[in-house]
């Protein structure tokens, strides 16, 4: 096949359909976050009125001031239309803009998913590829094992373990939160990382940093499993291809062969399992901000449950499955544009 | 036709008898030490469950404040007669572990059946009716892929309400569009080859080609697919759990175990490492069965 990597045409074509497939997706999440939210047994009023409870003109004056008297697919409708014009609704409990909530939490998870997917890459990467060049050795066992015992493991329990071996007995790191309370750290980022750097105080940057170790080794272990697996695997059958016995052939060194022309290629199904964790972090890091008390969306979230709050459920679900959806289209796109096979075969 | 060429390499050949299949399939099998391991663990925890009556010391819910937080009978003030070490309402740890193993063998069961019968039915239409219908439930399917796992389960549990049977339902239909998909692909594959041609020609119907011709060839993929599904199934059950939206107290599941046993992480130890433990080693084994499986029964997949 003669190679037309820039044909402006293809490439094109191949953006649009991917971008034009998406779009019945979103409208499935609306209706998914709008109609499943809307079955959840219990009258919101009433739990917002709590053990007072309420007169009845003043629910039925609540009850219109929040859209609730209209038929479902009336108010389907206005949510679309408020949705299209960025407005969320407001949270029944704190009657803060779901979007503001939103906005304000999000770092603390992006922060823990960076540091969770980093931590994962670090180890997984040389993992799977040692393991690879070292094939069936007790390395390659070690690695595959631990691997799948890590994809086994019920990362909440995981969690309180890791609090019970380094907070309670050995006294190494914090056991919640994001931060000492002594320290007041004016959020510029979002990120504490970050954002203690500006404070120049020393205490609270170790402070974040030591808050954040725990969880980010919880989150991390799924991806890691995932990752040294794939790596290794990617990287067997690229040491396999002609081009690799070429290179080894012309005398290259090892560590060229394998670090050059083997990995270049073996890294393009692994970034594609990068961006497909998107969805497992989020997963995860409902149980690991639960057990941590992490405050994030997954515990803002899991709280929203059992406050039966229906807009920060919707908008939350809503604006957790567009994210997962635009960076899994972001990866697919990519990967077209890294890899013209794709592009020409779909 | 067939009687003839059956039979013909047994007269002309009998010792070049090919291998009946199962034994075929047991020589890959057990050639993977891992699956063996796996398949060992899962029989082990099949007998505790069945026989857990018989096996477990004490009643799992049986409750005596008098001997709260016992620990284990290696660490100085535990005793044999709670091998494990009790909770903090004084239940034998032990015992309700190996109650729980039943419900979680029951729930992986229950959700991985309801998933393949109603993904296996789906993927078949989808991949047997094209058109509007297929891009219909595909659809539907791939917005179930976008969100988070977890989160949808929690999301429709919180609609059905908590409980053991809801969170079963949550878990069956999140792994749904795996089985779906595996079930469309594997039917599309099938109905292009000859075998589907020549059956449709001689008169059969739809339901016949969907469920006599081309299912019994697509199963490899499904089973495989189970034994790892079952290890999933388990696993967010128990998260479920966990977050006290699955089981609900005093039922012994081990994720609710572990979310009643939160607090005290601080002081027992043993309270919060047993339930965990057994989670893992249960669906490690699962995972490594299916695995084997895979090996195996689909030698083309194999590195």
């Amino acid at each position: 096949m003669p190679l037309r990597l820039f044909s402006i045409q293809d490439m094109l074509r191949f953006i649009l359909t991917r971008v034009s497939l998406v779009i019945p997706t979103f409208i499935g999440i609306t209706l998914l976050a709008f109609f499943l939210i809307r079955l959840v047994p219990g009258d919101p009023i009433e739990t917002m009125a709590g053990e007072r409870g309420i007169d009845v003109a003043r629910h039925e004056q609540l009850k219109k001031d929040f859209g609730l008297d209209k038929p479902l697919i009336v108010q389907y409708g206005y949510y679309v239309e408020r949705v299209l014009h960025g407005d969320l609704g407001k949270s029944i409990v704190t009657r803060e803009s779901v979007l503001t909530e939103f906005q304000s939490l999000f770092p603390a998870t992006v922060e823990l998913a960076i540091c969770a997917i980093i931590f994962a890459l670090l180890l997984g990467i040389p993992a799977g590829i040692v393991a690879a060049v070292r094939r069936n050795s007790i390395f390659d066992h070690g690695v595959m094992g631990i691997s799948l015992t890590g994809y086994s493991m019920p990362i909440f329990w995981w969690g309180l373990i890791l609090i019970l071996v380094f907070s309670v007995q050995i006294g190494w790191t914090p056991v919640s939160g994001r931060i000492d309370v002594l320290y007041y750290v004016e959020p510029v980022t979002g990120f504490l990382l970050i954002d203690t750097l500006f404070t120049e105080d020393e205490g609270a940057f170790l402070s974040a940093l030591g808050h954040l170790i725990l969880p980010t080794i919880v989150l991390g272990t799924q991806p890691l499993a995932t990752i040294a697996r794939m790596t290794r695997s990617a990287m067997l059958e690229v040491l396999g291809e002609d081009y690799i016995r070429t290179a080894k052939a012309k005398g290259l060194s090892r560590f060229r062969v394998v670090g050059l022309h083997a990995l270049r290629n073996a890294l393009i199904p692994v970034v594609t399992v990068i961006g497909l964790q998107v969805g497992v972090l989020f997963t995860g890091a409902i149980l690991t901000e639960t057990i941590f008390s992490w405050p994030g969306i997954g515990k803002w979230l899991i709280e929203a449950i059992f406050r039966r709050d229906y807009p920060v459920l919707q908008g939350g679900l809503l604006l957790v499955g567009a994210i997962v959806m635009s960076v899994n289209l972001i990866v697919d796109l990519t990967y077209g544009l890294i890899n013209p096979r794709i592009r020409h075969n779909r | 036709m067939t009687a003839e060429t059956m039979e013909a390499p047994l007269v002309a050949a009998p010792t070049a008898t090919p291998p009946h299949p199962l034994r075929e399939f047991w020589g890959y099998f057990s050639a993977n030490r891992g699956a063996v391991a796996g398949l060992f663990v899962i029989v082990s925890v099949v007998l505790v469950a069945l026989l857990a009556d018989v096996l477990a010391p004490h009643s799992p819910y049986l409750t005596d404040t008098s001997i709260a937080l016992k620990p284990p009978f290696w660490q100085e003030g535990g005793s044999i007669t709670y091998p494990l070490g009790t909770d903090a309402i004084g239940r034998d740890i032990l015992s309700r572990l190996i109650y729980g193993s039943r419900l979680s063998l029951l729930i992986g069961v229950i959700v991985i059946s309801i998933s393949i019968v109603s993904g296996t039915i789906f993927g078949l239409v989808a991949g047997f009716a094209r058109g509007t219908t297929e891009i219909f439930i595909m659809r539907l399917m791939d917005i179930i892929l976008t969100m988070p796992s977890l989160l949808l389960a929690i999301v429709i549990v919180a609609v059905l309400g908590p409980g053991l049977i809801n969170s079963m339902l949550a878990v069956a239909l999140v792994i749904l569009p795996h089985y779906v998909r595996l079930a469309r692909a594997a039917v599309i594959t099938e109905t292009s080859k000859d075998y589907v041609t020549a059956a449709r020609v001689s008169g059969a119907g739809t339901l016949r080609l969907m469920f006599k011709e081309v299912l019994p060839n697509c199963t490899a993929p499904l089973i495989v697919q189970a034994s790892l599904g079952i290890s999933t199934a388990i696993l967010d059950a128990a998260a479920l759990g966990f977050l006290g939206l699955g089981a609900q107290p005093p039922s012994p599941e081990w994720g609710t175990m572990l979310a009643d046993a939160r607090e005290f992480v601080l002081r027992a130890w043993w309270v919060v490492t047993f339930p965990g433990l057994a989670i893992l080693i249960t669906v490690l084994a699962f995972n490594l069965l299916g695995d084997g499986l895979r090996d195996a029964l689909d030698p083309k997949l194999k590195r």
